[in-house]
């Protein structure tokens, strides 16, 4: 029997049971659509936390003060010793460095806002002109603070705060009130909705002086670093550290991270989560497996008197282990197919109900959930086959 | 042409033996028409099987078309059994899923004919045992008459050299079953060497050589 009938047959077989084929190609499918929507919520947050980190910067180093517990990277609480503070000063000393491309000091806190007849509490990030680029913003209006001008009483305006409290979109040239000083509105950012918990739609930046003066303090929150290429961040880290440590009497009292670093720890915790998901998807493969064994053998039981007939018309034993082969091919391929239609249905209506999670399943998973259906398919069905193909003739025709 | 020499047929059941076949010689030339009669239990079946290469003696020769075929491998067995030997059975043994049309055209699928040469000779095969308006009918929607001529149908269907019966007609009346006998009868007017096993005296005396069986051995053999 050659290989093209062996499949037309035995499809004709399958397609005839037609109640205990669709048992198991849901069972199939099922398994399979779990697969690709489990890697693909798992991927889904993998590529959120990535996309999020991506949108602070590239070749982004960080220099927070304090020291952080673990050498892994990972930003830590800052314990121990109250660490000496991190000041404007060593942020020129950085920027100074030949790894570094520019840099923006950074102060955040909470102020009163007053203007256009409104008033409420913002969060101000005090800064320099480097921010922008430093941190991928955009403007929609105006420009942003001056370069080298810092003395300058300028705002700029997260797009939701400019609309709430400029509605006719008009705040570029505006007076506005931030705690006790007055600012002159020079730009407007453009909205880019939340990023890390920061909703940058919602802020005000002034210059770093004035920042420090309205929250009273002379030490940095952070200092935003971009690094001149990939391959300089680390060199940028290591000589950030040299420098701080120098000017903080030899003491390593600040952390100094890079995107890269915490990236790639998030990238590889969430990969390993994805794996374990699509691990746990694949065994209710397994088990699916299991049921194509069972059916498969009852259907060997069950077509006693047919393989019996079979034999007796002629048909090797290698014909006859082909054709529930074929079977459980056919089970597993439609179990397979529909698991991946139903997978990739479901990573679509995840993605429609939140639009933020990118919930692609990856093409790995697709393949190999389909690659396991049909592969434990094939297995569960070897020992059926090679019991049908094994059975005495004349005891199967008579149905012993 | 068959060739039987001291074959011999055990089965054990439990730590009892029986013979069902014991010693059988027999010659039966191409083209004979042959009945095997004998008491239930006297190993008829036995022997049509050993004879159609179902199963294998415990001892003794067997020749077909002057081959030895005695110790043949499974896969060689089931060749033989496609290129010469045509079973027909009692309970007709079609595939219930399948169509009168595609029940006879098993052998063929087994045997590799291509698709197109297939349809033709299953086609003649409906025209020449009066099943064309039940091509497209399952088994349970034919009568025991029709099973049984799709069964013979499809033994027929590859021109075996012997066509094997074993109580052909022990599942149908009387009326039915002289009808079937008679569409044997015109295959063995072909050529075909016709073994057909019968309780039917009747049915048995049409035949042009009869054995007798009685306790695995052959106890009767005329002309
Ligand atoms: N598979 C078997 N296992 C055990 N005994 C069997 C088997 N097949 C046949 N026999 C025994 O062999 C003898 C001959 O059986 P069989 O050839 O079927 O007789 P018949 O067809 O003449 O009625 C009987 O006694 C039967 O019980
Ligand atoms: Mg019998």
């Amino acid at each position: 029997m050659n290989l093209r009938d062996t499949l037309t047959l035995s499809f004709s077989t399958v397609a005839s049971y037609r109640t205990r084929s669709l048992l198991i190609v849901l069972a199939m499918a099922l398994g399979v659509a779990a697969v690709v929507v489990l890697t693909a919520l798992g991927d889904g947050a993998r590529r959120y936390v990535v996309g999020q980190f991506s949108s602070l910067g590239t070749n982004l180093v960080i220099v927070l003060p304090g020291r952080a517990e673990t050498s892994g990277g990972f930003p830590g609480a800052a314990l121990g010793q109250t660490p000496r503070d991190l000041t404007l000063e060593d942020a020129r000393f950085v920027g100074q460095l030949p790894q570094v491309r520019r840099y923006a000091p950074l102060n955040v806190g909470v102020a009163e806002l007053a203007g256009g007849g409104r008033l409420r509490e913002v969060t101000v990030l005090g800064s320099n002109a480097e921010l922008l680029p430093i941190r991928h913003m955009k403007l929609s209006q105006g420009s942003f603070l001056a370069r080298g001008s810092e003395r300058s009483a300028q705002i700029v305006l997260g797009s939701q705060l400019a609309r709430e409290f400029f509605p006719d979109g008009r705040a570029v040239g505006q007076r506005v009130r931030l705690g006790d000083s007055r600012f002159l509105v020079s730009g407007v950012l453009a909205p880019q909705g939340e990023s890390m918990g920061f909703n940058s739609d919602e802020i005000a930046i002034i210059p770093i002086d004035y920042a420090q003066e309205l929250f009273n303090t002379e030490s940095l929150f952070r200092i935003l670093v971009e690094a001149k290429s990939r391959n300089a961040i680390e060199p940028a880290k290591a000589a950030i550290s040299h420098v701080l440590t120098l000017r903080h009497d030899g003491e390593e009292d600040v952390t100094v991270i890079t995107q890269d670093a915490v990236l790639a720890t998030f990238d590889r915790i969430l990969r390993a989560l994805t794996l374990g998901v699509a691990g746990i998807a694949a065994v209710s493969l397994a088990v699916a497996g299991i049921l194509v064994m069972n059916v498969m053998l009852v259907a060997v039981a069950q077509r006693t008197t047919e393989i019996g007939l079979l034999k007796a018309i002629g048909a090797p034993a290698a014909d006859i282990r082909r054709l529930f082969f074929a079977e459980a091919l056919w089970l597993s391929l439609a179990g397979g197919a529909l698991g991946f239609a139903l997978g990739h249905a479901g990573s679509y209506f995840i993605r429609l109900a939140y639009p933020a999670l990118p919930a692609w399943p990856p093409a790995w998973a697709s393949v190999a959930g389909v690659a396991t259906a049909l592969f434990t398919g094939v297995v569960a069905s070897l020992l059926p086959a090679s019991r049908a193909a094994k059975l005495d003739p004349v005891l199967a025709l008579s149905g012993k | 042409m068959i060739r039987l020499d001291a074959i011999t047929r055990v089965f054990r059941m439990g730590d009892q033996e029986v013979r069902a076949l014991n010693g059988i010689n027999l010659d039966i030339a191409s083209g004979e028409y042959v009945s095997i009669m004998g008491p239930s239990g006297s190993g008829k079946s036995t022997l049509l099987n050993v004879i159609g290469l179902l199963d294998r003696p415990d001892g003794g020769r067997y020749e077909l078309d002057g081959a030895d075929v005695t110790d043949l491998s499974e896969n060689d067995r089931a060749r033989v059994r496609r290129e010469k030997i045509g079973f027909v059975f009692q309970s007709f043994h079609l595939v219930p899923r399948l169509t009168a049309a595609e029940n006879i055209e098993l052998p063929l699928i087994l045997e590799g004919v291509a698709p197109v040469e297939r349809k033709s000779r299953v086609e003649a095969a409906l025209d020449a045992f009066d099943l064309k308006d039940r091509a497209r009918h399952r088994p349970s929607e034919l009568s025991g008459g029709q099973r049984q001529r799709v069964a013979i149908a499809r033994a027929t269907i590859l021109r075996p050299t012997a066509l094997l019966a074993d109580e052909p007609t022990g599942n149908l009346d009387h009326r039915i079953g002289a009808e079937v006998m008679a569409l044997l009868e015109g295959l063995h007017h072909a050529g075909t060497t016709l073994i057909i096993v019968t309780h039917d005296r009747e049915l048995g005396a049409r035949a042009h050589r009869h054995i007798a069986m009685r306790d695995g051995e052959i106890v009767g053999d005329e002309t």
